[in-house]
């Protein structure tokens, strides 16, 4: 079908659009030049605010932790509830919603393209299973490989191009699209009682540190020519003083990194952004890092920002959940993914006179306002970790407006308010850095060359807005931002409307992203590798890889690697 | 008074939020009977369900309410009600009072299970029995009953204030396993006897019972023999043995047992300091 979006107020970063009014034509699923010869449908969004459907690079969707956190929390479920509609299945859950209900309230917001970031290989047929089940968005998942033993094996031996051979065959054995590296060496050191505590410390039954991890796994990354970079929550994550892991962890693959490319993504970087000795005085070290990314171009990072509410925390490092349990004495799961990966879960509450949770809530915004370049700093709240993805919108509002984050800050634990930089910062962003942080940036990262931007070929996926840009002044009406960020006027997937003034008018699947990684030789599993599984896995060799037919809508990206 | 008959014997469980007064209160019998209700998974409207009638003229206070007939298939009657009666003449279902703020409801006959669970104030009354997770909290969450009044005339099923953070449950029968079970605050009086585990991983608040109670927990601690127990604004005789746990959640929880109907518990006299 074509379709004509006319007279819309378009941002579209990457291809230096900023807030003209154009018109898009669609046909056929993706943006084609204007104008068309014949269109089928008009749609007149004039005074709107047109942008490409947002991608969100980090949220924990889809899952065997998921679902481990959705069996844990009836009552996160019985707080929210969607009722079964004309078009629209029901469900349940504010922090873990069902599948159904994460697809329809992300198509709401005007996103349609969410990463899901820890996909223990393992579990891999587990996340595809419920990746197809979540409707509305395309998908793609992050496979563990930070502690892979395999991985760790070749590293240790500095065989680089065999280590690369064999991430293209777990690539395509368990459907992924980027490494994913999570308190490197410390899971492994998990299953043993232990943790590593800097980039330096040696890992159990292994000759290697987590510094080697990353920078091998990164120099993988690069000639496999992988999309995304790798993707790295940090050793030390949620701990005092771990600004300066965070810090030495962007710092050790610097000189890997050709020309001005992003080589390394530091995810969720409120949590490694701490400074200080211990919780009582623990504080900020967000400028520290803002400093160091303003001054490098090898490193981006997504935010991780903290909303004051009851959620659930879910991560692969399995010592940091152990800590948080320790420290909340709530109800936790704690998890071995045999030799792969850990894995916990811990309900939380972050709460405004918490001087911990008020000053991490200060750390998100520090470092989204410091870092200059939006195109370095994505927004994300690590769902469900900080906050459900659905706090967007208010943390839209809070970044476009001072006088929304004032009003919150003076709300929060006073010691945290008196000790954060927040009040003095002035910076507003405005509609086109919040274009570039929500999804024409996260595409760029991602290396999706067909999302976050309207230029001809695009995908046609677009988020329409009902707000005026030429009219609103984010600054004083940061309701009406966040009311207009939270419902779309119109949401396009693949040129169909699916979603208007936030109600699913079509339900649609979308597809399944993974690196299809071509390498010289056909890859082959070797045959250790086979012997190992009968020996150390619950799961056979042959049952291991997902085939492609086992995916509803797989959409291989192919790439061609230099080994 | 607004009074609600059913038209017929419910045959699937009805979700009944809406009757309540905060929801009765400046309405109409007509925009009354128009309240949505759900009759399993379909949607419906009170009067498709119920014979209305007003008593008094229309604009009379519609604060109390009454509801008669069969209703065990009745859910979340009173749920959030924040002032007003209401008037159960008969046995209810399940979550009667849920989330209750204030205002009173009166039941003649049985209810079934979470009676007042997560209820903030206000009184609960039930001359017949109440189910299991009476004051509870809700599945998973650790938020229980956090004040008011619950009084049961006959006996409760299990885990009866399970996660109480405040308030009264008096319960003038007998009680099910796990009294108290993870209670923080508040206290349970128990007239009747207790099936046993009381107060298991408690933490804080007081277990009052008066009955037989055929053991007690090991995590629990001996540390007086008291002639009375204060139970709200009452005064209960005794004497008690006085226990103090759940020690395995350092908690500071309080049992009273009885000591006349509990003989076989004379051996926790010798660990006692005279």
């Amino acid at each position: 079908m074509s379709l004509l979006l006319k007279n819309g107020f378009v941002y579209d970063p990457l291809n230096g659009v900023e807030g003209e009014v154009m018109d898009i034509a669609v046909d056929h699923g993706k943006i084609v030049e204007t104008p068309l010869s014949q269109v089928q449908k008009i749609l007149d969004v004039t005074g709107m605010l047109v942008m490409p459907g947002g991608v969100d690079i980090h949220a924990h969707i889809a899952g065997s932790e998921v679902n481990a956190g959705r069996l844990l929390r009836p009552e996160d479920h019985f707080k929210d509830v969607e009722v079964r509609g004309k078009r629209t299945r029901s469900g349940v859950g504010y922090s873990v919603p069902s599948t159904f209900t994460t697809g329809y309230r992300y198509s709401k917001m005007g996103y349609t393209t969410v990463m899901v970031p820890s996909m223990p290989p393992l579990e891999a047929r587990h996340t595809h299973e419920e990746m197809d089940d979540t409707p509305m968005i395309d998908k793609a998942a992050y496979p563990l490989l930070g502690d892979w033993w395999f991985a760790l094996e070749y590293l240790q031996d500095g065989l680089l191009d065999e280590c690369a051979a064999h991430i293209a065959w777990m690539m395509r054995a368990t459907k992924g699209y980027a490494i994913k590296i999570v308190n490197p060496g410390g899971l492994e050191s998990w299953g043993f009682g232990k943790n590593v505590h800097s980039i330096d410390d040696p890992v159990p039954n292994f000759d290697i540190t987590p510094r080697q991890i990353l920078r091998g796994l990164c120099q993988v990354n690069t000639i496999l020519n992988l999309p995304h970079t790798i993707h790295v929550h940090t050793n030390n994550l949620g701990r005092p003083g771990n600004y300066y892991t965070a810090l030495k962890t962007m710092d050790c693959v610097q000189d890997l990194a050709k020309g001005k490319q992003p080589i390394i993504h530091v995810t969720h970087c409120q949590f490694s952004a701490f400074k200080g000795s211990d919780w009582s005085n623990m504080h900020s070290g967000a400028e520290g890092i803002a400093r160091y990314l303003n001054r490098h171009t090898h490193v981006t990072i997504d935010v991780g920002q903290v909303c004051f509410t009851n959620t659930t925390t879910m991560t692969a490092d399995g010592p940091f959940q152990y800590g948080l349990y320790q420290l909340s004495g709530n109800k936790w799961v704690n998890h071995d993914v045999e030799t792969e990966t850990s894995s916990g879960i811990v309900p939380f509450r972050y709460k405004r006179k918490s001087y911990v949770h008020a000053t991490q809530w200060t750390i998100g915004l520090e470092l989204a306002l410091l870092i200059n370049s939006p195109w370095k700093v994505f927004l994300t709240t690590d769902h469900p970790n900080a906050a459900p993805f659905i706090t967007y919108p208010q943390i839209i509002s809070w970044l476009m407006s001072r006088r929304a984050r004032a009003k919150l800050l003076n709300k929060i634990n006073r010691k945290a308010r008196k000790r954060s930089a927040l009040a003095s910062l002035d910076r507003e962003y405005d509609f086109h850095e919040v274009a570039i942080m929500t999804r024409a940036g996260t595409a760029r990262a991602l290396g999706l060359t067909e999302k976050g931007h309207l230029g001809e070929g695009a995908d046609a996926d677009i988020a329409v807005y009902n707000v005026n840009p030429e009219t609103i002044n984010p600054s004083t009406e940061y309701a009406t931002i966040q009311r207009a960020f939270e419902r779309t006027a119109y949401t396009l997937k693949a040129g169909e409307i699916v979603s208007r003034n936030g109600e699913i008018v079509k339900p649609v699947q979308g597809s399944t992203y993974w690196a299809d990684v071509q390498t010289r030789e056909p890859q082959e599993a070797a045959a250790d590798l086979k012997q190992r599984f009968g020996k150390y896995w619950t799961i056979q060799y042959a049952n291991y890889s997902i085939p492609e037919r086992y995916l509803h809508h797989s959409k291989p990206i192919a790439i061609k690697a230099e080994v | 008074m607004i009074t609600l008959t059913p038209k017929q014997r419910f045959q699937v469980p009805v979700d009944a939020e809406n009757i309540q007064p905060d929801r009765f209160e400046t309405k109409t019998v007509e925009e009354i009977k128009a309240l949505p209700v759900w009759e399993g998974n379909r949607r419906r409207v009170l009067a498709d369900l119920f014979h209305i009638e007003s008593e008094e003229a229309p604009s009379s206070d519609n604060a109390t309410i009454r509801v008669m007939g069969d209703l065990t298939k009745l859910k979340k009657i009173g749920a959030k009600m924040s002032f007003g009666r209401i008037l159960v003449d008969g046995s209810v279902g399940m979550r009667l009072g849920e989330d209750m703020r204030g205002g009173v409801i009166t039941v003649t006959g049985n209810t079934d299970s979470w009676a007042g669970t997560m209820m903030k104030a206000g009184r609960i009354e039930v001359r017949g029995n109440v189910g299991d997770y009476v004051g509870a909290a809700y599945r998973g969450s650790t938020e229980g009953m956090r004040g008011g009044t619950i009084e049961v005339h006959g006996d409760a099923g299990s885990e009866v204030g399970c996660f109480m953070r405040n308030g009264l449950i008096k319960i003038q029968g007998n009680v099910g396993a796990f009294a108290g079970m993870h209670m923080r605050e508040g206290t349970i009086l128990v007239e009747g006897d207790s099936y046993g585990r009381l107060g298991a991983e408690m933490r804080g608040g007081k277990i009052i019972v008066l009955g037989h109670v055929p053991s007690i927990l090991p995590t629990f601690t001996v540390t007086s023999v008291r002639k009375r127990a204060k139970a709200g604004p009452e005064q209960v005789s005794g004497p008690f043995y006085m226990f103090t746990g759940d020690v395995a959640e350092n908690g500071e929880g309080r049992l009273y047992v009885a000591q006349a109907k509990n003989p076989h518990l004379h051996v926790y006299e010798r660990y006692l300091v005279t």
